[in-house]
């Protein structure tokens, strides 16, 4: 199980709190790299919350989040830099970030963890070309010298651009949006825009990437295009993938790893096999009550296996 | 000390001003989002209907009683002052409503330019002196270097302030018309797919707004004896300033907020310097804003992603 | 059957005719208690200091007619160019009595023929409403720009527009005379020039990066006294107290930016119309720098390349051997702020096709999204602030060495108003649509300076100038019913594959800053 062998992102005693509510509460898992890790659970479990943890929008209350960019996270090296209290370590065995430490912007860009959102943020005023060439912004704002050289139009900043652009093409034609490039993003149909929020994440070069929800909302047809999408990304890219989501079809199709939580705790972690004959993710999905649930672990015998 | 307490006071009364004023605004930002940037000329307007009304009353008509005049004007710069408000919804901001996001503020900007300058060419640009009222004091310390005093006309402004707010807050928790309000500042929408006439409610909130204003006018001439046409903009938005640091849309709040205000400006007056008492003003808006952008008494709003 | 669908006509004729009649009664009404006792009474105070009352029924029952007849002709009157006809016909009858009333002058003739004039224009309105002489299809503007001519026009609408300012103080001097043509070059050319100028800066800020700034004139005046206090104390020229001037504007706007950058919309809106009134504050309250209200004067002139404008020995009269006078000045700071504003221009244009100037945009687009692709929005923040800032300060410095004198009162809210709603009115993040805007709002004020021939009809005592601000606010309200996402509400994008075409309004965002 590469999730356990390889870990690409850690996350150990995740908790947060809202005031007296508590969304998530000592939450670990592990998401392995080359991996399409899907977080599923009931609405209202703390899905989304997680990832907002993840990509830096909230801060945990308590918990570490590990991430490995490159090679291994050894505990003694992920530990070692808990201590020093900085927020990444470059070893010779891999580069560590913890995440929690890091503001959302630096998350994206140094860690290199893209993320999309529930409700499609796309930059809907921008046509489609121009949301992908924001996306590469860090890269071009070096190439304009931070600004001072392309103002002067010194400076290798037009050929950086026609490459972002050529980048942003070869992506839309990927998907199969190249006609639609000079278009508002806001005028795709909905099933276009959520693939192309997929892609702008692509286009900032992440590591990992986390989709929230991907396949909300659309018909069958598009679904499938979805999943194409996610494998070519797994594959091609040498991209991980953590994705929410509702929709069991592509849960089961695509993932390689399944963590269920409710009420902001772990039920059950496994293979999609697994997860799926679990008794306590049946009985979460199935709304039956706490007691009924051990009644059925009893009589089976388990008691949540992997976890 | 006996400077201290005199300026306490002072400063409740003139908070009490500003709270009648902040509730405009903090009702109208509450139900609607939007900063109507045009209440406090609302209230200059008011302070002038005021001034014309005590002069009309007691010069044409010939009411002698101080108390009699004061309540007349009292209740009808309640209603005209309203009218004006309702106009001002009904002309400037209701047409775009659901609109462009900075469309109702340069609206609501025109229209504070518009009365300022309104009121500049019928009424002339001169301050508008009235003869003192209510200006018996009651010394309530005497002796030391300093004597406190407490003026009827003290007494008056607050009183009518707490009396007013009384009947307003049981408005506002008691009365359909509230539970209305309530339900349109949570979710207009909503509201309106359950029977609540929407128009109707914000053209409420307005009127409320101006006559608590109105009441505001009418106090700020008894206290000050002398309006001009751009007293407006300024206790306008030292009220805005009280309304934030309450707490956006929270009554209370907007109240407290006021009083502090008030203090705030007196006491930095009295202590500091009263060249710079607007700067502090100025001040506590910029620090509430950024330290607690929730105010006092308000609710604080978690980012959603 | 005719007969029945003629009568059914009828029937709703008088049936709108009498919702007509009852609406203006209604609005009457409602102006009747507007107008008591605001409008019916003044209040003047006597030599004793004491206000007496001047009633003044007669305006009380002028404003209750015309509003009535506003309503009752808006309601009859359907399409625009009607009522446009009517709402002209109305103010010529409202004249007519006016001067009627109010003026010594007034003629029979003159009286009578304004107020039938007046209600020919009424009736002609009638008279296009109800004879269909409605077009179709895009309107004249739309037509013009579709056709070749129109083609040319636009694609080189820019060199053509510059080249025509490049003309226009020359075209000028030569058709009006020095004397003559001062007025039009000074109050017109620099005055709207300097308010282009503000509205390109400002419009980095609220039109890209969609943060609501109502303090902008802070900045002005930054740049305004950085030259004043600099020439006068150090004797420092303008080339060199130019840049200067635009560091601290810049300065002071990452000063502004940095508390501010956590909030939102309304509260970002405050923050900086408080920092804007601490900085005029400010400006009156330190006496010992700013000499207070008295402001500074003596400040030193623009000069050509060094070479002053005075009537003097070695002066640009002199040397150039032309009779002395200060239109050359005039004229030559018209092109200073020419240059200025499009340098304004130029590097926003750049700007916006830059990362810096995308990023601008989509943080209006989506603060949230901005930061999950690795864009540092604090930066992105600050720098747009900064610029926009800086534009502010260099024209805050022309405007110092063009009047030779600053003080505060140069520097109030209304400044701030009225650069933002140039630029909204233009239409947020539109370089010509704002300056269309500037040269509606300002050259319309200005326009408004000359109803001076009113006073000689209504005597000395009438000051058109009153009306000026009056007219000015509430045109802002007009204009913002009427167009609420300003001139060009459409956005052109910064870069495109195959076409570029115009994003409509209803995409783009609105900023949440």
């Amino acid at each position: 199980m590469r999730w356990q062998t390889d870990p690409l992102l850690q996350v150990e005693h995740l908790t947060m709190r809202f005031g007296g509510l508590v969304a998530i509460d000592d939450l670990s898992f592990t998401a392995g790299r080359g991996d399409i890790t899907a977080l599923i659970g009931p609405n209202g479990a703390g899905k989304t919350t997680v990832f907002n943890c993840i990509t830096g929008f909230y801060k945990p209350t308590e918990g570490r989040l590990a991430f490995a960019r490159t090679g291994i996270a050894a505990p003694a090296g992920v530990d070692a830099l808990t201590n020093t209290g900085a927020r990444f370590a470059y070893e010779p065995s891999g580069d560590i970030y913890l995440l929690e430490r890091m503001p959302d912007f630096e998350i994206s860009a140094q860690a290199r963890v893209a993320r999309t959102f529930q409700n499609i943020r796309l930059f809907a005023g921008m046509t489609v070309l121009e949301n992908l060439v924001v996306a590469q912004h860090n890269p071009l704002m070096q190439a304009s010298g931070w600004t001072v050289m392309g103002l002067l139009g010194i400076g290798g900043y037009a050929r950086r651009e026609s490459e972002a652009v050529d980048k942003a093409k070869s992506w839309l034609d990927s998907i199969g949006l190249l006609e639609r490039a000079d278009d508002p993003a806001g005028d795709l149909p909905y099933g276009d825009q959520r693939r192309l929020e997929i892609i702008r994440a692509m286009c900032t070069d992440p590591v990992l990437l986390c989709l929230d929800e991907p396949a909300a909302g659309l018909n069958p047809r598009e679904t499938a295009m979805l999943n194409e999408l996610l494998l070519t990304i797994r594959d091609e890219h040498n991209t991980s993938l953590l994705l929410i989501e509702h929709d069991m079809a592509v849960v089961m199709q695509i993932s390689d790893h399944v963590v269920v939580i409710d009420y902001g705790v772990k039920i059950s972690d496994g293979t999609p096999e697994f997860v799926r004959n679990d008794p306590k993710v049946i009985a979460a999905y199935l709304g039956v009550s706490d007691e009924e649930v051990e009644q059925v672990e009893s009589e089976i015998g388990a008691d949540g296996g992997a976890r | 000390m006996e400077n201290f307490l005199q300026q306490l006071i002072n400063g409740v009364t003139l908070g009490s001003i500003y709270g009648l004023i902040a509730i405009g605004y903090t009702m109208v930002y509450g139900i609607i989002g939007m900063i109507n940037f045009a209440h406090g000329d609302v209230f200059m307007v008011s302070a002038f209907i005021a001034m014309l009304l005590f002069l009309a009353v007691t010069a044409f008509l010939g009411v002698s009683s101080l108390f009699l005049a004061f309540f007349i004007i009292l209740i009808a710069g309640m209603i005209l002052t309203s009218l004006w408000s309702w106009t001002i919804e009904r002309i400037a901001y209701r047409p775009l409503r659901g609109s462009f996001r900075l469309a109702p503020l340069i609206s609501a900007i025109g229209m504070s330019i518009f009365l300022a300058n309104f009121v500049q060419v019928v009424q002339g640009p001169r301050n508008k002196p009235l003869p003192p009222m209510f200006n018996q004091v009651i010394q309530l310390t005497s002796g030391g270097e300093f004597d406190v005093t407490l003026a009827y006309k003290q007494i008056v402004i607050v009183a009518v302030t707490v009396v007013l707010l009384a009947v307003f807050w049981f408005v506002v928790q008691k009365t359909p018309l509230g539970r209305a309000q309530r339900a349109c500042e949570q979710d207009r929408k909503m509201a309106a797919l359950l029977g609540i006439n929407v128009d109707r409610t914000i053209s409420i909130t307005f009127i409320i707004g101006a006559a608590l204003a109105s009441v505001a006018g009418v106090l700020y001439l008894v206290n000050y004896g002398v309006v001009s046409f751009s007293d407006g903009f300024i206790p306008g938005v030292k009220a805005f300033t009280a309304a934030v640091l309450g707490g956006i849309g929270s009554i209370p709040g907007a109240v407290l907020g006021g009083l502090l205000i008030g203090l705030v400006e007196v006491l930095w007056s009295a202590y500091v310097s009263s060249d710079y008492k607007n700067v502090a003003a100025f001040s506590i808006l910029i620090i509430a804003l950024i330290f607690m952008p929730s105010g006092l008494l308000g609710k604080p709003e978690i980012e959603k992603v | 059957m005719s007969a029945a669908v003629s009568e059914q006509k009828d029937d709703q004729a008088a049936g709108r005719m009498a919702k007509a009649l009852r609406e203006s009664a209604f609005a009457g009404l409602v102006t009747a208690g507007l107008s008591f006792p605001i409008l019916a009474l003044r209040a003047e105070p006597d030599i004793r200091n004491q206000l007496q009352l001047q009633p003044r029924w007669s305006w009380l029952v002028t404003a209750v007619l015309l509003v009535a007849s506003a309503r009752f002709l808006a309601l009859m009157l359907d399409t625009v160019r009607a009522r446009a006809l009517a709402a002209a016909g109305l103010l010529l009858c409202a004249f007519g009595f006016g001067s009627a009333w109010f003026s010594p002058l007034a003629t029979a003739s003159l009286i009578g023929g304004t107020i039938l004039a007046g209600l020919i224009c009424i009736g002609a309105g009638f008279f296009v409403d109800r004879s269909h002489i409605r077009k179709s299809g895009p309107g004249l503007l739309a037509r013009f720009a579709a056709s070749p001519a129109g083609q040319t026009l636009t694609s080189s609408g820019a060199w053509v527009g510059i080249g025509m300012l490049v003309a226009f103080p020359l075209v000028m001097l030569g058709w009006l005379g020095p004397a003559g043509s001062l007025k039009w070059i000074n109050n017109y050319g620099v005055q709207i020039l300097i308010f282009v100028m503000l509205g390109w800066g400002l419009n980095i800020v609220v039109g890209l990066a969609g943060l609501l700034d109502l303090g902008y004139v802070a900045f002005y005046a930054v740049g305004a006294y950085s030259y004043a206090l600099l020439a006068t104390t150090f004797g420092l020229s303008f080339w060199i107290c130019l840049p200067l001037a635009g560091i601290l504007a810049a300065f002071w706007g990452i000063m502004l930016g940095f508390p501010v950058l956590r909030l939102r919309g309304d509260y970002l809106a405050l923050v900086t119309l408080a920092f804007g009134e601490i900085i005029y504050l400010v400006l009156i309250n330190w006496v010992d720098l700013t000499n207070g209200e008295a402001g500074i004067s003596s400040i030193p002139r623009v000069t050509f390349f060094g070479v002053t404008f005075y009537d003097e020995k070695g002066g640009f009269s002199d040397l150039f051997g032309l009779p002395y006078s200060p239109i050359y000045r005039t004229i030559f700071l018209f092109y200073l702020i020419l240059f200025l504003a499009l340098l304004t221009n130029f590097a926003t244009l750049r700007l916006r096709r830059l990362p810096i100037g995308r990023a601008w945009e989509a943080l209006r687009e989506d603060e949230i999204a901005c930061r999950s692709l690795g864009i540092n929005t604090v930066n992105t923040k600050l720098t747009a602030f900064a610029l926009g800032a800086m534009f502010g300060g260099f024209a805050g410095s022309f405007f110092a060495v063009r009047q030779g004198f600053v003080s505060p009162n140069s520097f109030t809210f209304i400044e701030s108003a009225t650069i933002l709603s140039i630029v909204v009115l233009g239409g947020m993040g539109s370089q010509i649509g704002v300056a269309l805007a500037a040269v509606v709002m300002i050259g319309g004020t200005e326009l408004l300076r000359e109803l001076d021939f009113l006073k000689q009809l209504f005597g000395q005592g009438f000051d058109p100038t009153q009306y000026r601000m009056l007219i000015f606010g509430l045109a802002m309200v007009v204009m913002m019913i009427f167009r609420p996402r300003g001139f060009i509400s459409t956005r052109s994008p910064s870069i495109f594959l195959k076409e570029r075409k115009a994003v409509s309004s209803e995409f783009v965002g609105q900023g949440s800053g």
